[in-house]
């Protein structure tokens, strides 16, 4: 029958279309999803073979861990220093340069600029400033002079500062991302709702506080979600600038960097690590979770 | 401006200098990098804020010994592939969605979702052991293959392909084209921007790649830019000038891309909304 | 342009189409004959359309058979069907020009390029497209748009032109002038029109046969004087002609049990008749529209010359339909009895 026919008549073609992304989707993700639970509770021998259970309670060994719970605590404190510091240079540079003056193009573009860098490239940029015996900042005695820990045991190597310095490193290598999202934010701000606050005599702060910040929250919470997920899952900083080190603090192993990284405790061990990622999976939900429901509240997406 | 309350010319320069100033902040790593990768290997130290000597060498010798010759095209081989079928498949799969009619629809695009809400970083541990047991370690498909499909580009274009009224379609029917030609001569044609856009935003995306690549690559031939910089600065941490200039190397064609296809990068980034 | 359409006489047989619950098209069988302009005419929603797209192939009837000459088409792709369709949004290619726009289905049909750039270039000439051919669509005012998707269906030189609404979306006088350009493209092509409306004035001027729809099914066929004169129920009277027929309650004009129809011209202020009252008197210009209030249900509209007297809002008045044309129906079903 015609009426059969045409409904079922698409299915090879839908089949043809949607079966590569299908299978390369389900193949390496969402298998490496389930297979990872099921080895978060399997331990494996040095060459990640010969896996076998060991129960379930691996999931809340872990948990419980020292390892675990400093590499969280690592984490949220990356976030804390990265996001919100990475969130208001954004908006500041963004409104900074948001005026119709001559050459501000030129800083735009200077603004933007850090988009261009990998983490790999801003990492050892900022890696050749910290760095306590070739880096630059470590070769400037006036400077080091003043701040010792420049030098010894160098900012990277001091479990003080060796989070800090990494989050700058992250900050700095965001931020022509944040820019370039923010600016775009704030362009599509219609130019009535300024001149309106201001006819009814709102001064500078007021208008941005009361008209700018509330049309631009949706940019917000959005910049707000990339950069949390970005700082959750960073790696690359701490692989080329720390190590995850100093030890013993471990001052700068992150999730991640428990996982993945070439110094972790856990490198040679699949399952645990597979145990780790997945509660990285659980976390990064709850968080984007919380974001979108306590920030959701507060933004306006215009009517 | 019109809305200035103070005087005209004190504002501006008070914002000149701020845009300065910051402008100089952000700019020092990478004058910083820049003068280190022109200075020879014995002037390096001497004063690390003054460009004092000058060589092309460095930058000569990174390219060659340092081999980021070889790491960018390594980079520039992935990042195309990874794009191009990027593109196909999240064409096919999103005209599929959008124009085709087929059972269990909702159910294969509750899968695509899902895969969404998967980070990278939780999948890799497994796809490791999956692409040493294909034999893939240390080859372009290992780097490639798993980025091949994302249902981010599907969701982007199916956005788009939604847009397109249903008239035009059955016109389409009327004047004779099947799925193919309407595909090729209309859906096609009409979402090219966001194509662009998407087809940016994942060279980017494959481009920057620094934790899967140092996963399966072992052999310093199959080393990308990201994973090739990593290795040239844990064996010539000795060599700062010559780490710069390699950094210097592989910044500068995603910075000549980012310049060329500017309309297409804030399209990108705000499109990557959706991925979150 | 020289144009032969093959024969195309079209016929529907019991064609049913059924979206879920809902009978969009319902047991309909009609029978147009080649070369004909048959108007499918109804409110929204009373599947016309849905019954255009059976015949042009978009959609496939859940039941019963479409010919087109003497072809049953119902398994036939709508390019095969020889019938080409204007939709109300023109449908037109946004990133095509003008003359890609409409070269565009002989193009899919592997028509060569000089070929397809005459018959394009003759098309555009038929409507007057010609300084327009380079342009994009979205450059074209609606009216011209209009004529870009005229053009497009002509170019293929189908037996059938479906067209869904075509007018809507032009303003009132560009839609009266291209009423009369449909008509003559009709007379010049000689192929068969099937052409749907809401809008009984198009229905009564352009087509030479009327389908009055509602709910799914045909509540009548027939020329547009047939239409108009006779009306097969309350529904057709009531949609067709602007006021619509007054419709007097049973008992009221006649001592029987049904309804009484009579067309405003023919309904009469009197001293005596069916008592209603003045609600809305409209001067028009050219008359006058008197509208009375029966009874709840039950309004009647009578035309008055520009210069007479006319009674003022709320008085009493007596209305009188002319013996000879009067329409009467059945209570129940609203059917013609007379």
């Amino acid at each position: 029958m015609a009426i059969k026919s045409r409904r079922l008549r698409e299915i090879p073609l839908a089949f043809a279309m949607l079966g590569p992304s299908l299978l390369v989707l389900l193949t390496f993700v969402l298998y490496p999803l389930g297979k990872a639970v099921w080895l978060g509770q399997q331990t494996c021998d040095v060459q990640g073979k010969n896996c076998k259970s060991v129960g379930w309670g691996q999931y809340t060994n872990v948990i419980k861990s020292d390892q675990f719970q400093h590499a969280l605590w690592v984490t949220v404190k990356f976030a804390m220093i990265t996001v919100p510091i990475g969130l208001v240079l954004g908006v500041g540079l963004a409104v900074l340069a948001d005026k119709q003056l001559r050459g501000m193009r030129f800083f735009r573009t200077i603004f933007s600029s850090t988009i261009a860098t990998s983490v790999a490239v801003a990492s050892l940029m900022w890696l050749f400033l910290l760095q306590p015996s070739v880096g630059v900042l470590a070769n400037l005695s006036w400077l080091h002079n003043i701040f010792p820990v420049i030098k010894e045991p160098g900012l990277l190597n001091d479990s003080g500062t060796a989070l800090w310095s990494v989050g700058i490193s992250s900050i700095w290598a965001n931020l022509g991302f944040t820019f370039i999202l923010v600016t775009a934010g704030l362009q599509s701000v219609p130019k009535e709702m300024h001149e309106s606050a201001y006819v009814d005599g709102a001064g500078g702060w007021m208008r941005f506080t009361n008209v700018t910040l509330p049309l631009i929250s949706p940019t917000l919470l959005f910049t707000t979600v990339v950069l949390t997920s970005r700082a959750f899952q960073a790696y690359g900083e701490m692989d080329l600038l720390t190590n995850g080190g100093p030890i013993p603090q471990d001052s700068t192993t992150t999730v991640t960097y428990l996982i993945y990284g070439s110094s972790s405790i856990i490198k040679n061990n699949d399952g645990l690590q597979a145990a780790v990622a997945v509660l990285l999976f659980v976390i990064l939900l709850a968080l984007s979770a919380l974001q979108f429901r306590g920030f959701g509240k507060r933004v306006h997406y215009g009517s | 401006m019109a809305l200035d309350t103070a005087p005209k010319g004190w504002r501006s320069f008070a914002r000149y200098s701020m845009l300065t100033i910051v402008a100089l902040f952000i700019l020092f790593p990478v004058y910083t990098t820049v003068i280190a990768a022109l200075k020879p290997g014995n002037k390096v130290l001497d004063n690390p804020l003054l460009p004092n000597a000058f060589t092309l060498d460095v930058l000569k010798n990174a390219w060659t010994e340092g081999r980021l010759g070889r790491y960018l095209m390594n980079t520039t081989v992935v990042a195309l592939i990874i794009t191009s079928v990027q593109l196909v498949t999240s064409i096919a799969s999103a005209y599929a969605f959008s124009f085709l009619k087929f059972p269990l629809k909702r159910l294969v695009f509750g899968i695509f979702l899902s895969t969404l809400l998967v980070p990278l970083e939780v999948t890799l541990v497994i796809n490791r052991r999956t692409i040493d047991s294909l034999g893939w370690l240390n080859s372009f498909q290992g780097l490639t293959v798993p980025f091949i499909a994302t249902a981010f580009g599907t969701f982007l274009l199916r956005q788009v392909f939604m847009q397109i009224p249903p008239d035009l379609r059955e016109a389409a029917q009327m004047d004779g084209l099947g799925h193919w030609g309407f595909m090729k001569e209309v859906a096609i044609p009409l979402v090219r921007p966001t194509l662009g856009a998407l087809g940016l935003f994942s060279f980017l995306a494959s481009w920057n790649q620094y934790l899967w690549p140092s996963l399966i690559t072992t052999e310093d031939d199959m080393n990308t830019v990201q994973t090739g910089l990593r290795h040239l600065a844990s064996s010539d941490l000795d060599k700062p000038n010559l780490i710069m200039a390699g950094t210097i190397i592989a910044a500068v064609p995603i910075l000549i891309v980012l310049v060329v296809f500017q309309k297409q990068l804030v399209r990108g980034l705000t499109a990557g909304a959706v991925k979150g | 342009m020289q144009y032969d359409a093959s024969v195309a006489s079209i016929r529907l047989v019991g064609v049913s189409k059924h979206f879920g619950d809902v009978k969009a098209v319902d047991n309909v069988s009609l029978d147009i004959a080649d070369r004909d302009f048959m108007i499918l005419l109804g409110p929204s929603g009373c599947g016309k359309s849905t019954l255009l797209r059976t015949i042009a192939g978009l959609e496939d009837p859940t039941a019963g058979e479409v010919w087109i000459g003497d072809k049953m088409v119902n398994d036939v792709e709508p390019k095969d069907r020889d019938v080409s369709m204007v939709f109300q949004s023109y449908a037109l290619y946004p990133h095509k020009s003008v003359q890609a726009n409409i070269e565009f289905p002989l193009k899919v049909r592997g028509v060569d390029k000089a070929e397809r750039a005459e018959a394009a270039k003759q098309a555009a000439e038929v409507l007057g497209l010609t300084p327009y051919l380079e342009r994009r669509p979205g450059a074209l005012s609606g009216g011209q748009r209009q004529r870009v998707a005229l053009a497009r269906a002509i170019v293929r030189q189908p037996a059938v032109f479906c067209m869904d609404e075509p007018l809507s979306n032009l303003d009132a006088k560009l839609r009266a002038e291209t009423r009369a350009e449909l008509v003559a493209l009709h007379h010049r092509l000689d192929a068969t029109f099937v052409y749907v409306t809401h809008d009984q004035v198009e229905a009564m001027t352009m087509g030479n046969r009327i389908a009055v729809m509602r709910d799914g099914i045909i509540e009548q066929v027939g020329t547009p004087k047939d239409v108009y004169d006779k009306p097969a129920s309350v529904f057709v009277a009531e949609f067709i002609g602007t006021p619509p027929m007054n419709i007097f309650p049973a008992g009221s004009v006649e001592a029987a049990d049904h309804l009484v129809g009579a067309r405003p011209e023919h309904t009469h202020l009197a001293t005596t008749g069916v008592a209603a009252t003045v609600a809305l008197v409209e001067h028009l210009g050219h008359e006058i529209q008197v509208v009375c209030t029966i009874d709840s249900e039950h309004r009647a509209t009578v035309r008055l010359p520009t210069g007479t007297e006319v009674p003022s809002n709320g008085s009493p008045v007596f209305l009188t339909a002319d013996e000879n044309h009067r329409h009467r129906f059945n209570v129940e079903t609203g059917l013609r009895i007379s």
